[in-house]
């Protein structure tokens, strides 16, 4: 009997299809890229049962188990079990391995659950989007980077998530001791002065790093109780027009960046070209067809902004174009 | 006089006494911590019994309850200044016994180190302590080593267990509070700790040659002179003067005084722009040597309490038990 494989279908069950014949590979999404150990002992055994004994550690923060025979999916999909329950991934049939790979993995830097430049917990947050947006399986990247140093690289995403602070200042525990000016000029964007011993913060300026509180001595600068984000829209990589995604909303929060986002899929459905190769439109280049206006009209359908935010009125990208 | 006292009645005892006194305790601010999602302990005004953190070392001292990090000394309008009156209250001060220890080391700088301080001496006298225990040692500090785990020179001792307050007041102004109270008297002795994790041991032959020592520089080029171990010290006293003039009419305006950090910039800047203590290495070894030589050799007692804030706050893990106890080490 033939090799009778649904490429289609295996592709969106996380499977690869490779150059060798009859051979792909299983590919293991980890939102956020952390993962309790345990994990790894069972990427390792389904590798040397099913695979050829090599994972590679994908770009995405996953794993790609190389070598499976592709009428081996079904076995390993029951391995997969284990690891899917434990990443809390969105799954509607248990043993059925992952329901959708279109929605890449939701990336994020270490955030702060050890870095101490951090403003939030990203892997967290990459979880809760997780949950909010799998199993869809329109071609959308989402990333997530602790603060405005971008390790994340976020700004290549579709969406990029940045955690800000916004700095609480206490003049009376101030020493005027001008370590946070110092910090924020070498470290950051030089937003900070002292004007009759005390800080003066250039709230325009200011791009909520966060570091003059991490250099402050006596706790006179102070985080935000309020976790704030910025965020980016639509980097990308790719043939025609790589470019950095550009700043939407600044001092947003995180329900309203998981509103747009879930508004971003139902604008996608409505305007994607149906003859898109494979079905897959890039975001970014259906904003370019329809018109940042219209996007933004849906982006923001039932969103309630904070006061604070700032919200850029029109959004244009630059990059290289080979397109053009 | 000790007392057990059920929670209830101590809730009502300390809403009577919060009438007559602002109260200062170790508080936890959430958040208020240098990185995301980290904490500081520190002292703030509480109005319950239960904002007190009764079970870790403050990271920050009681000082700034008797020591405004700013405070104005006086107004001045062209012609007149103006004092600031002393808040009304007394005070009721909440801390540990290596605390209450420094407690001695303020009264000796700021009353018996030439003329009285005015301004430290008018709160000092509304000061009364509350002496909370210790019922296992913290992780860096070192009471046991400084002689600081043991004190008899509060006001009130006390202790929330289970479902009692349980005291021991000393102080005769605030008996009444007690009597009142309704609840059982008995013995209550003050938690101690004998022992610390960290062991410290001093040296005694420090003199002007060991400012030759190489360890200051070993260290010193590793300290980035933030000032935080200054500002936790409970011991640390220094304040620098500043002159506001306001920004509508520059004739008027107030003079504070700022706590100071002799390991930061501009601290021994003098007129003509020059500057005795340049190198870090230089500005720890004034720390060090103050702390257990210098202060010692005037006033016969070490100003270290051995609470051990400034090896937990370094951000640079300067170890400054690790210092002293080299320097032992070297004379043996
Ligand atoms: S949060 Fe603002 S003021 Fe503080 S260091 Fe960053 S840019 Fe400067
Ligand atoms: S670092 Fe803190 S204490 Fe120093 S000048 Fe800035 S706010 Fe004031
Ligand atoms: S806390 Fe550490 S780095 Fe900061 S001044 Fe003190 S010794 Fe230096």
């Amino acid at each position: 009997m033939g090799l009778d494989i649904n490429t289609k279908k295996a592709k969106k069950n996380a499977y690869r299809i490779s150059k060798a014949r009859g051979i792909g590979a299983s590919r293991i999404r980890v939102p956020g890229g952390y993962l309790k150990a345990e994990i790894l002992g069972m990427v390792q055994e389904i590798a040397e049962k099913y695979g050829n004994g090599i994972v590679h550690l994908t770009t995405r923060q996953g794993f790609e188990i190389e070598g499976i025979r592709l009428e081996d999916m079904d076995a390993i999909n029951e391995m997969l079990q284990p690891i899917i329950e434990l990443l809390d991934i969105n799954q509607q049939e248990p043993g059925s391995g992952y329901p959708a790979s279109g929605t890449r993995n939701i990336t994020a830097c270490i955030g702060n659950n050890v870095c101490p430049f951090a403003n939030y917990n990203t892997s967290e947050l990459a979880k809760r989007i997780e949950k909010a947006v799998f199993p869809n399986d329109l071609h959308f990247k989402i990333a997530l980077t602790g603060c405005s140093n971008d390790c994340g690289k976020v700004r290549l995403h579709d969406f990029g998530i940045i955690g800000m602070t916004m700095p609480q200042y206490d003049p009376s525990r101030c020493v005027s001791c001008q370590a946070c000016i110092k910090g924020c000029k070498s470290l950051s964007v030089n937003a900070l002065r002292m004007e009759n011993y005390k800080i003066i913060r250039d709230e325009e300026k200011c791009i909520g790093c966060g570091v003059c509180v991490t250099k402050c001595p006596t706790r006179a600068l102070t985080r935000s109780k309020k976790k704030y984000y910025k965020l980016t829209l639509m980097g990308r990589a790719g043939k025609k027009n790589p470019r950095l995604g550009e700043d939407f909303l600044i001092w947003t929060d995180e329900d309203t960046i998981v509103k747009i986002i879930l508004n971003t899929y139902r604008f996608v459905k409505a305007y994607i070209d149906p003859s898109a190769p494979g079905g897959k439109e890039h975001i970014g280049y259906i904003i370019d067809r329809v018109g940042f206006t219209e996007y933004k009209k849906w982006a923001l359908d039932g969103v309630e902004l904070l006061p604070e935010t700032k919200i850029k009125d029109c959004v244009y990208w630059n990059g290289i174009h080979f397109d053009r | 006089m000790g007392y057990q006292i059920p929670r209830q009645k101590a809730d009502r005892l300390f809403a009577r006494l919060k009438q007559n006194y602002t109260i200062y305790a170790p508080k936890l601010f959430a958040g208020d911590g240098c990185f995301s999602d980290t904490d500081i302990i520190r002292y703030g005004k509480i109005t319950d019994l239960d904002e007190i953190e009764w079970n870790r070392r403050s990271d920050y001292s009681f000082k700034e309850a008797l020591l405004a990090i700013n405070e104005v000394l006086f107004y001045f309008t062209e012609g007149e200044t103006t004092v600031p009156p002393c808040p009304e209250k007394k005070l009721l001060i909440f801390l540990r016994s290596c605390d209450l220890h420094a407690v001695k080391r303020l009264d000796t700088i700021y009353l018996k180190n030439g003329a009285e301080d005015f301004y430290y001496s008018r709160l000092r006298e509304k000061a009364r302590f509350v002496l909370m225990g210790c019922w296992e040692t913290c992780d860096t500090g070192f009471c046991a080593s400084m002689d600081t785990n043991r004190s008899e020179q509060y006001d009130l001792y006390l202790k929330l267990s289970g479902s009692s307050l349980w005291a021991d007041c000393k102080s005769e102004e605030l008996q009444p509070y007690f009597a009142e109270a309704e609840g059982t008297v008995c013995d209550v002795q003050p938690d101690s700790v004998t022992e610390n994790k960290e062991k410290v041991t001093l040296p005694r032959k420090l003199s002007v040659e060991s400012f030759q020592n190489p360890i200051w520089e070993s260290y010193g080029s590793r300290c980035i002179g933030c000032g935080r171990c200054n500002f936790v010290c409970p011991t640390c006293t220094c304040f620098t003067m500043q002159d506001i003039l306001y920004r509508d009419n520059a004739n008027v305006g107030e003079r504070r005084r700022v706590w100071a950090s002799c390991q930061v910039d501009g601290y021994t800047d003098i007129a003509g722009g020059n500057s005795f203590r340049k190198k870090q290495s230089e500005r720890l070894r004034f720390r060090v040597m103050h702390k257990i030589y210098d202060f010692e050799k005037r006033f016969g007692f070490p100003m270290c309490v051995g609470c051990g804030r400034c090896d937990a706050i370094c951000p640079e893990y300067i170890s400054y038990t690790n210092i002293i106890n080299q320097l032992a080490k070297e004379e043996t």
